[in-house]
C-alpha cells in the first residue's frame, strides 16, 4: 500500500491570476476611465463656454424669458421668468401623455378586440388599419394631421359647426367653457364624497361576496351616486356652474374654450400610432389565455361576458401589462416631437426657445432630460405596482 | 340471412353551411350583433375606400412635368415623379449618382438572399453586409479617395441618407449593445453600475432630446479644435440611443440561455471572453435576431426625427418640395409618398422577422 499523502493544499495563484484581485483591478481601472471621462468633458466644456461668453448656473432661471406661448395651462406672458417658461412646457407635456395614453388604451382595446373578432369583415379592417399605421413613423403621421388635414380646414367664419356649440376651424376646436361661481366647491366636494361611496360600497360588496356568495350589481348603484350626488349639490347650491359659449365676434370666435390644432394634430397622431402597437399587445394578451379556459367556464355555466370579465380578462391582463408599460413610456417620450408642429411643450418652449436665446445648453439639456427620466420612472414605478397586484399569486 | 349489401349515399351538408353562403353565414352574421358589425364594417369600407381609390388612382393624374398637368382634381403623382431624384438622393451631384446607386445594389444584393432558406451560402452574404458593406459605402458615398470626387456630407439626403442613418446606427449599436449587456450580467458591482446607468439613461429620455445634446452641446464637450459635421453629430447621438436598446435585446438572450452553458465553458477551461464568444453569445445573439430586426424597424422610422435639427432625409426632402410655390396643395401626394416608402420597408422587414421568429421557434414549441 502507498503511502498516505497529506491533504493536497492548492498552490496560492499569483496575484495576476487571482479572480479576486483581477476583478477590483478592473473595477477600478473602470472608475478611473469613466472618471478620467468625464473629467476630460468638464474641462472641455468650462473652456468652450469661457470662450464663447457663455455663463453657467441655474441664474438664467429667474430672467424675464420675454417670448409669448401659444398655449399654456398656468398664467404666463412674456415678462414671465424662463423658471415659468420651463412650468409651462412641463404641464403641456404632461397634458399630452395623459390624453395621448388615455385616447391610445381606449383605441387601443378597441381594435385589438376588434381583430380578434369573429365577424371576418371587422377583423380585417382591424388588421389594415394595425399594419399600416404602425409602419409608418410617427413624425410623418404628425406631419399629414397637422400640415395636410387640419391645414385645409375652413376659416373661422365658415367653420364646421355641431348643435352650435361646438366649432371646428382652422384655428382650432371651440367648445363651451365651464365658469365656476362661488359654492362650485359644492359640487366638487360632491364628486368626491361619490367616488369614495363608491370606493368603499365596491370594497363592501366584494367582501360580501367572499363571506355569503350574494353578489352585489355595484355597477348601475355607482353610475347613480357618480351623476346623482354632484346634480343635487349643483341644485342645492344654487346653480353654481354656468357655460360660456364660443361665438363669432368678426374675423374670429370669442370666448368658450379652444384647442389649438396643434394639440388636436398631435393627440391624433400619438393616440392612433400608439394604439396600433397596443391593439397588438391586447390580441397577444387576449390569445395567450389557453381556449380551455373560456370552455371550463362555459361548462361552469357562465355566460359570454361574465366569462370575459372573471376567466379570460384578468390573466389577459398579466400578459398585455408589462408590454403596455413600455408602450406609454414610448408615448411620453414621443410626445416630445411636438416640437415639430409647433406644440409648445417641454422640448420646443425649453430645450428650444430657451436654449436659443440663452446658450445655457448644459444645464437645460440636463432638465430636460431630468424631466423626462422622472416621468419614465413614475410611469414605470406605477405600473410595476399594478403589476404586482395583479400577478398571479402562486403558493 | 344474407342481405345484399347497398351502398347508402351520405346526404349532401346543407347547403346553408357550405360554400359562399355558409361562409357568409358563419363570418358575417352569425348572431344579431355580428350582423350589426358587418353592417358597421360596410358602412365604413363604402364611406372611405371609394373616395380614396377615386383621388388616387381614378382622377389623378400621372403624365407630365409641372402643376399644369394636375387639372383632373384627383392626385398629382406629377409632382413625385418631378421631385423623385430629391427624394432618393438628397442634392448628390447628379454626375454621382451612380455611386448611389451601386450602394443601394450593395445593400439589395447582400440582403435579398436572407430572405430565402435555400440561398447558398447565406451566412457570407449576412457577414458581408455586416461589415463589408459599411466600409465600401463609406468609400463610395463619401468620395475623395480612389479617385472618387469628394461629396460633402450637406449634399446628402432623402432615402439615400434615410437608409444610411438605419444602417450605420444599428451596425455600430450591435457590438456596443453587445458590450453593454454582458457589462449589466457581470458580477463586477462598479462595471454593472456604469451598464445599468447608461442603459437606463438613454432609454428613459426621447431620441429627439438626445439628438439635441448631440447637436447643440457635443461641440462643447470636444477639445478645442475638434469638430464633427451635422451628420456625424447626429449619427452619434442615434448610435448611442440605440445601443442601449440593443442591450436590452441582447440582455434578453443572455438570461434564456441556461447557466450551465457558460459552467460547462468554464469547466472545460475557457477563459470569460472565450465562453462568452465561443458558447453563449452565439447561441443568446441566435435567439434574438427577431428583437434586432424589431428594434431596427423602430429606428428606421425614428431616423425621421433627424429633420429637427437641420438634416434633409426623405421626410425632410418631402417637406422641403411641398412648400414649393410652384407646386399647388400637393402636401397630401408628398406624405402618402413618403408613408409608402416607410411602409415599404417597415413591412416587409417585419414580415421577415415574423417568418424568422417562427422558424427559429421550432424546437421549443409546444
Amino acid at each position: 500500500m502507498a503511502e498516505k499523502e497529506g491533504p493536497l493544499t492548492p498552490s496560492k495563484p499569483a496575484p495576476w491570476n487571482n479572480p479576486a484581485v483581477r476583478s477590483i483591478a478592473f473595477q477600478a481601472l473602470a472608475i478611473l476611465a469613466v472618471g478620467y471621462f468625464f473629467y476630460v468633458i468638464f474641462q472641455n466644456t468650462l473652456t468652450n463656454m469661457e470662450k464663447r461668453g457663455i455663463s453657467t448656473g441655474f441664474g438664467f432661471l429667474t430672467e424675464p424669458s420675454g417670448f409669448g406661448i401659444l398655449m399654456s395651462l398656468v398664467d404666463y406672458s412674456e415678462a414671465s421668468s424662463y423658471g415659468r417658461t420651463f412650468v409651462v412646457g412641463l404641464l403641456n407635456t404632461l397634458l399630452i401623455s395623459v390624453l395621448g395614453i388615455f385616447f391610445a388604451t381606449l383605441i387601443g382595446f378597441t381594435v385589438g378586440v376588434a381583430r380578434l373578432s369573429s365577424n371576418w369583415l371587422l377583423a380585417k379592417i382591424a388588421t389594415v388599419y394595425i399594419e399600416t399605421l404602425r409602419n409608418i413613423p410617427l413624425l410623418l403621421q404628425m406631419f399629414f394631421w397637422y400640415f395636410a388635414v387640419l391645414a385645409a380646414l375652413p376659416s373661422p367664419n365658415k367653420s364646421i359647426e355641431w348643435g352650435g356649440n361646438f366649432f371646428l376651424n382652422n384655428r382650432g376646436l371651440y367648445f363651451p367653457r365651464p365658469i365656476f361661481e362661488d359654492g362650485s366647491g359644492f359640487v366638487g366636494a360632491a364628486v368626491v364624497i361619490a367616488i369614495a361611496a363608491i370606493v368603499l360600497m365596491a370594497k363592501w360588496a366584494h367582501r360580501r361576496q367572499e363571506t355569503t356568495g350574494q353578489q352585489f350589481h355595484t355597477v348601475y348603484v355607482s353610475i347613480g351616486i357618480l351623476i346623482g350626488l354632484p346634480v343635487l349639490a349643483y341644485f342645492a347650491a344654487g346653480m353654481p356652474i354656468s357655460l360660456e359659449y364660443a361665438a363669432l365676434k368678426g374675423f374670429n370666435f370669442q370666448g368658450g374654450m379652444r384647442i389649438i390644432p396643434e394639440l388636436m394634430a398631435l393627440l391624433w397622431a400619438i393616440s392612433f400610432y400608439t394604439a396600433a402597437f397596443i391593439a397588438e399587445i391586447v390580441r397577444a394578451g387576449i390569445l395567450a389565455v389557453s381556449h380551455g379556459q373560456t370552455e371550463a367556464a362555459n361548462a361552469l355555466g357562465l355566460r359570454p361576458a361574465p366569462t370575459l370579465r372573471l376567466v379570460v380578462v384578468p390573466q389577459a391582463l398579466r400578459v398585455i401589462i408589462p408590454p403596455l408599460t413600455s408602450q406609454f413610456l414610448n408615448l411620453a417620450k414621443n410626445s416630445s416631437l411636438a416640437t415639430a408642429i409647433g406644440y409648445p411643450d417641454l422640448v420646443a418652449v425649453f430645450m428650444g426657445t430657451t436654449l436659443n436665446q440663452t446658450g445655457q445648453a448644459v444645464e437645460i439639456v440636463a432638465m430636460t432630460m431630468a424631466v423626462y427620466l422622472a416621468i419614465s420612472l413614475t410611469i414605470s414605478a406605477f405600473m410595476n405596482w399594478y403589476n404586482k397586484r395583479k400577478a398571479l399569486v402562486e403558493r | 340471412m344474407r342481405g345484399e349489401f347497398k351502398e347508402i349515399v351520405a346526404f349532401a351538408p346543407p347547403a346553408s353551411t357550405t360554400g359562399a353562403i355558409g361562409w357568409l353565414r358563419q363570418n358575417l352574421l352569425s348572431s344579431p350583433f355580428n350582423v350589426l358589425m358587418t353592417i358597421f364594417s360596410a358602412y365604413l369600407i363604402l364611406k372611405l375606400v371609394p373616395p380614396v381609390l377615386d383621388w388616387a388612382v381614378f382622377s389623378a393624374d400621372f403624365i407630365g412635368k409641372d402643376q399644369s398637368a394636375c387639372t383632373s382634381g384627383g392626385a398629382c403623382w406629377v409632382f413625385i415623379g418631378a421631385r423623385l431624384d430629391l427624394f432618393i438622393y438628397g442634392f448628390y451631384p447628379f454626375d454621382q449618382y451612380w455611386r448611389v446607386n451601386w450602394m443601394f445594389a450593395l445593400l439589395a444584393f447582400t440582403f435579398v438572399p436572407q430572405f430565402f432558406d435555400a440561398f447558398p451560402y447565406k451566412k457570407l452574404f449576412g457577414l458581408i453586409a455586416l461589415i463589408v458593406v459599411p466600409v465600401v459605402a463609406y468609400v463610395l458615398l463619401l468620395g475623395g479617395s480612389f479617385g472618387l470626387q469628394p461629396v460633402d456630407t450637406n449634399k446628402w439626403g432623402g432615402l439615400m441618407l434615410t437608409l444610411v442613418l438605419a444602417y450605420v446606427g444599428i451596425v455600430a449599436a450591435l457590438p456596443i449593445g453587445v458590450i453593454l449587456a454582458l457589462g449589466r450580467q457581470s458580477k463586477m458591482p462598479v462595471i454593472r453600475t456604469i451598464c445599468i446607468c447608461f442603459i437606463e439613461l438613454w432609454r428613459g429620455v426621447p431620441l429627439i432630446s438626445v439628438l439635441f445634446m448631440a447637436s447643440v452641446m457635443l461641440p462643447l464637450f470636444l477639445p478645442e479644435g475638434m469638430n464633427f459635421n451635422k451628420l456625424l453629430r447626429a449619427l452619434i447621438g442615434i448610435v448611442m440611443f440605440q445601443s442601449a436598446y440593443m442591450a436590452e435585446v441582447v440582455r434578453g438572450g443572455l438570461q434564456a440561455i441556461p447557466r450551465g452553458q457558460s459552467e460547462a465553458a468554464s469547466a472545460l477551461g475557457l477563459s470569460y471572453w472565450k465562453s462568452m464568444g465561443l458558447v453563449v453569445l452565439p447561441q443568446a445573439l441566435k435567439l434574438v435576431i427577431p428583437g434586432i430586426v424589431n428594434t431596427f424597424i423602430a429606428l428606421f422610422k425614428d431616423t425621421t426625427l433627424v429633420l429637427i435639427i437641420g438634416l434633409l432625409d426623405i421626410l425632410a426632402s418631402v417637406q422641403s418640395a411641398i412648400v414649393d410655390p410652384a407646386w399647388r396643395q400637393v402636401s397630401t401626394e408628398g406624405y402618402v409618398f413618403a408613408a409608402f416608402s416607410f411602409w415599404v420597408f417597415c413591412f416587409g422587414i417585419s414580415r421577415y422577422s415574423q417568418a424568422l421568429e417562427r422558424k427559429l421557434h421550432t424546437g421549443h414549441k409546444r
